[in-house]
């Protein structure tokens, strides 16, 4: 048995990372000035309230530009974020998060990219995304209900007693990493671990590269491990199936399979775990939506759907793959677009009252898990848990508020959720 | 009235089976499908149309 917690011995913590994070760039950082010509995802005020700013770019441009991290854009409108996110032809997937550092050494090139099949293009990518589909088709991950039930009853049995609690770090971010370890064959008690991974691939994303950079070498001898050890021991998990799957007669590149683990990690993770702290958070300001949703259990499903179009987490990359002039915007090869699937979600030429959260809205064609080829795999898997996440949290909490005393911290990057909930459930 | 998926254009969002589940169903892939050959009641019309209505990649078609 390889050791493989071992590794995270050299792991950054939390207040390396903080302090790598003001060394280097925070405290550096210039203040947007205008949003339509030098956005940035990761300024404060975008992280602590985008949508006004959002609504804002849609009216006034509505595909923004920024000369940081080294020139990209961001379309705002549905139509322009679905032209696209459906364009593999003049966009390519190879890299899906922004960063100030486009290729970093040794990234694996296109068709493939780094974490197939998210960062692959045609056809490649429907070679990569149908050996991971049947994982997360509709029948295997029903089969999950009963173990997510159970773990979050666990984690919310811990917080019997107790009149306050964050609803982020005790709850919300046990949920994804305890489902995804146990798809992925790791071992269940490195999950608290995982969390340094997602916070250094999703959240350091401003980061020089020779910093950012080492800060993956822990993850990337975690994964190696992970590998050594199921080669040695296969089981029936999707880590051993990515080793053991041929494909026209023969086995994946080691990259692929490593490239889809760190993806089905990530992704799964602080996505689906932002989802669920975002409608905790939204039930804990809307008292008359908490108490309707105790009420009337039976709206849960459209009210899933609403939390996912209003605070939708997931926002994408595509770069331009050649000079192309799109809607007006002469972009250059290499360009950033930041695919803004939560702006598109708040488009009131698609939805119907769109800057307000609608309980009970029947129509809701949003595009919260992406449009196209690229549809999040793992949808299936997302809704279950933010479902089951947020039944049993209102079978033990029918009134809840925010603590007033300790402050709600919403991540930044691409990603967005809030991390810290601090509740008043007593 | 007639419902049908164009498996071009859906891309297994997931959302037609989960509104309308005796019209809809899905592949071992988790994409859409109509059950049978898609004949719709009045009733049955109306949910295709909300499902319609919801699908994030327009995949769904109704003959009238």
């Amino acid at each position: 048995m390889v050791r493989a917690t071992s590794h995270f011995a050299y792991s950054p913590n939390d207040a390396e990372i903080r302090q790598v994070t003001q060394g280097g760039q925070l405290t550096d950082r210039e203040p947007v000035r205008d949003f339509a010509i030098d956005w940035d995802h990761t300024d404060p005020q975008w992280v602590a309230d985008p949508y006004p700013i959002w609504d804002d770019l849609r009216e006034r441009c509505p595909i923004a530009h920024t000369d940081r991290y080294g020139s990209g854009w961001f379309p705002t409108t549905h139509d322009a974020v679905s032209a696209i996110a459906n364009d593999t032809e003049h966009f390519t997937s190879r890299m899906v998060v922004v960063t100030k550092n486009r290729f970093p050494p040794g990234a694996p090139p296109a068709p493939m990219g780094g974490a197939p099949p998210i960062t692959s293009d045609p056809p490649f990518h429907a070679v990569a995304r149908r050996l991971l589909l049947p994982a997360f088709a509709p029948e295997p991950v029903n089969a999950l209900e009963p173990q997510i039930r159970a773990l979050c009853q666990k984690h919310l049995d811990a917080l019997v007693g107790r009149d306050t609690i964050d609803a982020g770090h005790e709850y919300a971010q046990f949920i994804p990493p305890g489902v995804i370890a146990r798809m992925l064959g790791f071992p269940p008690e490195d999950e608290d671990q995982f969390r340094d991974f997602v916070h250094v691939v999703l959240d350091l994303v401003d980061l020089e590269p020779e910093i950012r950079g080492p800060l993956f070498w822990p993850i990337n001898a975690y994964f190696s491990a992970q590998i050594e050890d199921h080669l040695r021991n296969p089981r029936d998990d999707l880590t051993t199936f990515l080793l053991n799957v041929e494909v026209d007669g023969k086995k994946l590149a080691p990259e692929h399979v490593r490239g889809s683990m760190v993806l089905i990690l990530v992704a799964g993770i602080d996505t689906t775990w932002s989802a669920i702290g975002s409608s905790i958070w939204h039930l804990a300001t809307h008292r008359e939506d908490l108490e309707r949703l105790v009420d009337e259990p039976e709206l849960m499903e459209v009210a899933v759907e609403e939390f996912l179009r209003f605070y939708a987490p997931v926002t994408m990359a595509r770069l331009v793959k050649d000079d192309y002039e799109f809607r007006g915007c002469p972009m250059k090869k290499d360009d950033w677009i930041l695919l803004g699937f939560p702006a598109a979600n708040r488009d009131p030429a698609v939805f119907a009252k769109a800057d307000e959260f609608i309980i009970d809205r029947e129509v809701n064609r949003h595009a919260a898990f992406g449009l196209g080829i690229h549809r999040c795999v793992g949808s299936n898997l997302a809704r279950l848990e933010l479902r089951v996440a947020l039944e049993e949290f209102l079978k033990r909490y029918q009134k809840f508020e925010l603590d007033p005393s300790s402050d709600v911290t919403w991540a930044p990057g691409q990603v967005r959720g809030p991390r810290a909930i601090p509740l008043r459930v007593g | 009235m007639k419902v049908s998926i164009d498996a071009d254009i859906c891309q297994g969002q997931g959302r037609c089976f989960s509104i309308a589940p005796r019209i809809f169903t899905f592949d071992d892939l988790g994409n859409g499908v109509v059950i049978a050959d898609g004949t719709l009641t009045d009733q049955g019309l109306e949910l295709a149309r909300l499902a319609q209505s919801n699908c994030p990649e327009h995949a769904i078609f109704i003959e009238e």
